[in-house]
């Protein structure tokens, strides 16, 4: 196990982590929310790396459309509401802290050297339930993307009920803030002289590729990397990103507050509607198994079948196929709901602009 | 091997939840103890991640066996070791950690944007996001209401 690729790989895992730590270090240290805001970014974008050298390539492209998209285009929205200057300091606040937090790294450390090595395959993590999973999959799911098999099918019910967070998450924001603007919009002020006119251009050009990459994402999510989450925030990424060049009036006629909100509750609907069938052709919820009746599987011509083992994997595939729609549909709807909150609130405020 | 080498990643994992735990204890700015509560966050993701890594690993997304990327993959590795951890002849890196965390980094974003908006809405009705101040306000208010017959 000493070969050189494995050293530049651990390597690589050390330095990233290092950097990790400092970019941590600079945000406890600032006192500007904005300096913060654009750290966490880029903290988010170093850990995307690092998750790459980790093997979690799933997990990398959430992170890198999350972290450093959409929790900082959030963020951006917050301090731009709540006028927030330089965070005050106060020496009284930070000794206690400190203490606190040495005692419980302390101890921390200590229970850390309890754990098995680093990269240890006979851990108890690794040897038992996720490398079942790994066998398995090719026999029960028929997917190569064990990820997304586990994800959609072997744990579909969590997903399920992490789908329904995220829209409960995006109801709690329009009930804090509205759904959006709730006066008609002043009309933003006619584009006058060109000094934007490469940002406009470039956002035309760039508003539908986003939108395509997002159904790649999506419909290629059980071969490779991706899957509902990913393509979700990846295509909520696109109006927003007109809503910040062409003004936020434009967008929401493009794209109605109603029609988001549909769309929102129609992805969860998609997700339990897919269990509820699977339970009234005689399996269990989101057992994907019987997502057709009998009737129908028997109509499958042969030669799609495959193997005599692979009967089944025509409704994993759909099953997989339909809830990750759902979760795209709910993801990109709430997050789109979520940014309409912050910015609508932005144009109320007399002064602020979105 | 030295236990800092070894366990290296949960260490560096256990600094960074501190950092955040330190910044959202040390700061009264509602905005700045998100953040603070994010890295928090980060920190048990990056824990996940580092105990489903399995060492000559490659992301769990299977390989016919016996094709040419599979043995390129597995090459570099003793052959009693992919024959004793691997699944047809290629080592994966623990698939349910990832699953768990890639959930969790979306439904981050979505309570995030919550605490974000309440935050927004306890500006709007006290005028300030220092959780010192919005106490202060607040006791102002019902001292004021208990004037009040």
């Amino acid at each position: 196990m000493s070969e050189i690729a494995l050293q530049v790989n651990f390597g690589l895992n050390i330095a990233l982590l290092l950097m990790l730590v400092a970019i941590g270090l600079a945000i406890a240290r600032t006192r500007s929310l904005l300096a913060a805001i654009l750290l966490m970014g880029m903290y988010s974008l170093a850990s995307a790396v690092w998750l790459i050298v980790m093997d979690a390539a799933d997990v990398a492209f959430t992170e890198a459309v999350v972290g450093a998209g959409i929790s900082t285009v959030v963020l951006l929205g917050a301090i731009l509401l709540v006028r927030a200057g330089p965070v005050r300091h106060n020496w009284r606040m930070t000794i206690a802290p400190a203490v606190l937090v040495l005692g419980v790294g302390g101890l921390l450390v200590y229970a850390v050297t309890g754990l098995p090595e680093f990269g240890d395959p006979a851990s108890p993590t690794n040897a038992h339930v996720g490398r079942s999973y790994l066998i398995q999959t090719s026999d029960e799911i028929g997917v190569p993307n064990v990820v997304t098999a586990v994800l959609a099918s072997y744990r579909g019910f969590d997903t399920l009920g992490e789908t329904v967070v995220v829209f409960a998450a995006g109801i709690g924001v329009a009930l804090m803030l509205g759904f959006g603007p709730r006066s008609n919009l002043p009309r933003a002020p006619a584009a006058t002289g060109d000094h934007h006119v490469v940002l406009r251009v470039t956002a035309k050009l760039l508003i539908p590729l986003i939108a395509l990459f997002a159904f790649y994402v999506q419909f290629h999510g059980d071969l490779g990397a991706g899957g509902g989450f990913q393509a979700g925030v990846i295509l909520a990424v696109a109006p927003i990103l007109h809503a910040l060049v062409f003004g936020l009036r434009g967008t929401i006629a493009a794209l109605p507050v109603r029609a988001v909100r549909s769309v929102a509750t129609m992805g969860v609907l998609l997700y339990s509607g897919v269990g509820v069938v699977c339970m009234i052709n005689g399996g269990g919820f989101l057992d994907y198994d019987y997502l057709f009746p009998p009737s129908v599987e028997a109509m499958i011509p042969p030669g799609l079948m495959g193997e005599p083992y692979h009967a089944h994997h025509w409704g994993q595939h759909f099953g997989i196929f339909f809830i990750e729609l759902g979760v795209l549909l709910t993801v990109a709807a709430t997050m789109v709901t979520i940014f309409y909150g912050f910015a609508g609130r932005a144009a109320e405020e007399p002064g602020a602009s979105t | 091997m030295n236990v800092a080498v070894t366990h290296f990643n949960y260490l560096a994992v256990v600094v960074l939840m501190m950092i955040g735990l330190y910044v959202l204890f040390s700061t009264g700015n509602l905005i700045k103890r998100m953040i603070g509560l994010a890295l928090f966050q980060t920190s048990t993701a990056l824990f996940y991640i580092s105990l489903g890594k399995v060492s000559g690993g490659t992301a769990a997304i299977k390989i016919y066996p016996d094709s040419p990327e599979a043995r390129a993959l597995a090459a570099p590795l003793d052959p009693t070791y992919v024959q004793q951890f691997g699944v047809g002849g290629v080592v994966y890196s623990n698939p349910l950690p990832h699953v768990l965390i890639l959930t969790a980094i979306v439904v981050g974003v979505a309570t995030l944007s919550v605490g974000l908006s309440i935050a927004v809405r306890i500006r709007e009705a006290y005028g300030t996001v220092e959780a010192g101040e919005i106490e202060a306000v607040a006791r102002l208010d019902t001292a004021d209401a208990g004037r009040d017959p």
